[in-house]
């Protein structure tokens, strides 16, 4: 494991991947995409007619989504002005989710057109990641939606490092903490890459 | 590469914090537990044009006070910097300034 670097004469982000962890970020991106479509459905009931479908479709969101993912992924921004806080989610909610969409479906992409198969079978697969700045930027944007809605899920709180490690290895949520922190590393590098 | 000694000559406020004109709205960053702060800093400097310095003096005093001011100006200003810190993931909220 040994995350981004800058390319010294081509300015290029750079990270080499093995199979199964290209895969696992594929997957992660690919969770984050559907969660972030799914909802969207919602609030046009598929018995409603097909004004308020369309009407629906267009108004947007104007109160906090109930998953707390999501909640945490989209805040309230006037924390003291209900009416306030239901414009500014209608206005800047679809927007900000077809962002956050996006940047997970760039990952999926890159790591495709750099030749992850659709399913991995092969040891020993090397992927081979080049991205321009921006890429690399959307990619730590990506990076960061992954892990709040992991910590989210993992109801990761301040300074409780010592909590998680304490788990038995074979716990299935110290296994999805250790992706969390393996994400965190990866976007630390994205971060020093970006600085350099 | 870096400046010798950029300490003593950094002017520390910009000329839009010391006007005297009304900046009823300000943009808050709060903390939050999965934030890198390399990040957070990284964040500032992109969006807001910070330096370094004053960038990551924002992100402490996110971490060590919860939260920190990182914008003032109008609404309409504030709501595009609120919309941006989401864009990044950061938990970001607006208010009439104190």
């Amino acid at each position: 494991m040994s995350g981004f670097e800058r390319h010294r004469r081509s300015a290029r982000v750079i990270a080499t991947f093995t199979g199964f962890e290209a895969d696992l970020l594929r997957s992660l991106a690919s969770q984050m995409v559907e969660l972030l479509r799914n909802e969207r459905a919602e609030p046009a009931a598929p018995s409603a007619d097909a004004f308020e479908a369309l009407m629906a479709e267009f108004s947007g969101a104007t109160t906090i989504p109930e998953d707390p993912v999501l909640a945490r992924l989209f805040p309230t921004a006037y924390p003291d002005d209900e009416e306030a806080a239901a414009d500014f989610r209608r206005f800047t909610e679809g927007g900000l989710r077809d962002g956050k969409a996006g940047a997970a479906a760039l990952i999926i992409d890159t790591l495709e057109d750099a030749g992850l198969p659709e399913e991995l079978r092969e040891d020993g697969l090397v992927i081979d990641v080049e991205l321009t700045p921006d890429e690399a930027e959307t990619w730590m944007r990506a990076f960061t939606d992954i892990r709040l809605a992991l910590a989210t899920r993992l109801g990761v709180e301040a300074g409780d490092e010592d909590y998680w490690h304490s788990l038995p290895e074979d716990d299935p949520r110290a296994q999805a903490h250790d992706i969390y922190e393996w994400v965190g590393y990866l976007q630390e590098t994205v971060v020093e890459a970006l600085m350099s | 590469m870096s400046a010798a000694s950029p300490v003593e000559v950094e002017p520390t406020l910009t000329p839009d914090e010391i006007t005297f004109l009304a900046k009823p709205w300000v943009t808050l960053v709060w903390d939050d537990p999965v934030n890198l702060m390399s990040y957070v800093s990284y964040v500032f400097q992109k969006y807001f044009g910070y330096d370094k310095k004053k960038a990551e003096k924002l992100m402490l005093e996110v971490h060590t006070e919860g939260r920190s001011v990182v914008s003032t100006g109008t609404r309409e200003e504030m709501e595009r910097d609120v919309q941006a810190m989401h864009e990044y993931g950061l938990w970001a909220t607006m208010e009439k300034a104190s």
